[in-house]
């Protein structure tokens, strides 16, 4: 499987691919890790002429952790989010998430920014994002701009990013209380048949603030807003986690494939999110 | 969109090539290199019969195009041992039977060989993890993870008494 012939381009500044991206429109395509877009072109299911490799650019590279913000390049690998200490010391669920996917040779080339960007529901760090409420950093030809995680996913591909804009970096208040990320999946390497990030933090005995949402079951992530109201507020006993459970499912809208009929996948979700939600709690 | 010039150290030693940018690493250091050590399997990143090392990753080369790899430092089966000079990571899957057809011993062992510079003394869920991007179709993996274990433990002692 041979892809099509195309111009290669390595800049070594955002500006840099600014300018290809505004000279080429259309015909070029960003590379980051590459796993997702270069089986793609080796299946000739896409059409790039120009294809322009973000390798390059080292300000897109890296973590920092500056007060009570964590900022991570896009062009930071999985790989680097799961060996980072500082990184995990500060948000753990990171580490816990980004282990899960794919496999180790994957993880040394995947990116946070190209997992983020491609807007495949299949992905994981969308998901986590919606849990963290993350903000993602986009440069274009007008400049800079922000957009909340939560606002970024529209349908399965298609993202609020402009096609001549390009994710630089996200960022997240640094998390607290307790996380998990938690995944169903058929094998290593497989995607998520259901996953779930989750936070929660308690001050005596009650449930102060939690975030949940869900991976690859609807064609965007879930942010399940109706889970959290559920769980704010109360002692989080099995009453509420119940209730909860069912206003994630209820927010999931997975469609039938070789992982499952709808019916199985919104069991598994179910199953997902309560294992989330339990040892998010554990450690909280 | 002709062929480019391409300059990479593969197992120490610097080559310069001209090749397409669509051309994807594995077909380079097969065709272009004659380094038929690392294989062809899934084309399609999930067998890891294509593993080689690249500037201290392990990668697919399967999925990795030729552009990317300018300037890069590889490492194939054919870097880590000779006949006549095992690597100590080929001799223990020799002796423990780490493999039958040898379809992924190559990248099986140059993924372990990655691993093992980054954990010298892994356990054997880690071994497990760490290898759990190269399929084995033949040994149900018991003895190539006894073979890395065996092989971890052999180069430490190798350098201990260096």
């Amino acid at each position: 499987m041979i892809a099509s012939a195309f111009e290669y381009h390595k800049p070594d500044t955002v500006d840099g691919v600014i300018s290809l991206l505004s000279k080429w429109g259309d015909d070029a395509r960003v590379v980051a890790g590459g796993h997702s877009l270069i089986p793609v072109m080796k299946q000739r299911m896409t059409d790039i002429s120009h294809l322009i490799d973000l390798g390059g650019i080292s300000e897109l590279k890296g973590v920092s952790i500056d007060g009570d913000t964590i900022t991570i390049g896009a062009m930071t690998t999985q790989h680097e989010l799961a060996t980072d200490e500082a990184l995990a010391e500060a948000a753990p669920l990171i580490r816990e998430a980004s282990l899960q996917i794919a496999d180790p040779q994957v993880r040394y080339m995947g990116t946070i920014g190209g997992n983020v960007a491609n807007g495949d529901p299949a992905n994981d760090m969308p998901g986590l994002m919606q849990t963290l409420d993350a903000t993602y950093h986009l440069t274009g030809p007008a400049g800079k701009r922000e957009v909340k995680a939560r606002d970024f996913y529209e349908a399965a591909y298609f993202t609020a990013r402009e096609d001549e804009e390009i994710l630089t970096a996200i960022s997240f208040a640094k998390p607290s209380g307790g996380f998990a990320y938690e995944k169903q999946k058929r094998k290593i390497g497989d995607y998520a048949t259901a996953a779930a990030g989750v936070m929660i933090t308690i001050v005596g005995g009650t449930c102060t603030a939690a975030s949940v949402a869900l991976t690859n079951l609807s064609d965007t992530p879930v942010y399940c807003g109706a889970a959290v109201d559920a769980l704010v507020g109360s002692s989080l006993d099995d009453t509420t986690i119940k209730v909860a459970v069912a206003a994630a499912v209820d927010a999931s809208d997975p469609v039938a494939d070789t992982r499952g009929p709808v019916d199985f996948k919104k069991y598994v979700a179910g199953v997902i999110v309560k294992k989330a939600i339990t040892s998010a709690l554990a450690r909280a | 969109m002709g062929k480019t010039h391409l300059k990479m150290t593969v197992n120490g030693k610097d080559v310069e090539l001209m090749a397409e940018p669509r051309q994807l690493l594995i077909h380079v250091l097969r065709e272009e290199l004659n380094l038929t050590g690392a294989h062809v399997g899934c084309e399609s990143s999930h067998c890891g019969a294509c593993t080689v090392d690249m500037n201290g990753m392990s990668v697919k080369s399967c999925t990795v195009f030729a552009a990317q790899a300018q300037h890069a430092e590889i490492t194939t089966i054919e870097g880590l041992g000779s006949p006549d000079g095992l690597h100590a990571l080929q001799e223990m899957f020799k002796e423990h039977h780490g493999l039958q057809c040898g379809y992924c011993t190559p990248g099986m062992i140059t993924r372990a060989h990655r691993l093992l510079q980054e954990n010298s003394n892994p356990s054997e869920e880690e071994v497990r993890f760490g290898i759990s991007g190269n399929l084995c179709r033949c040994t149900g993996y018991q003895n190539i993870v006894k073979a890395i274990l065996a092989a971890a433990a052999k180069m430490n002692e190798m350098k201990e008494s260096a």
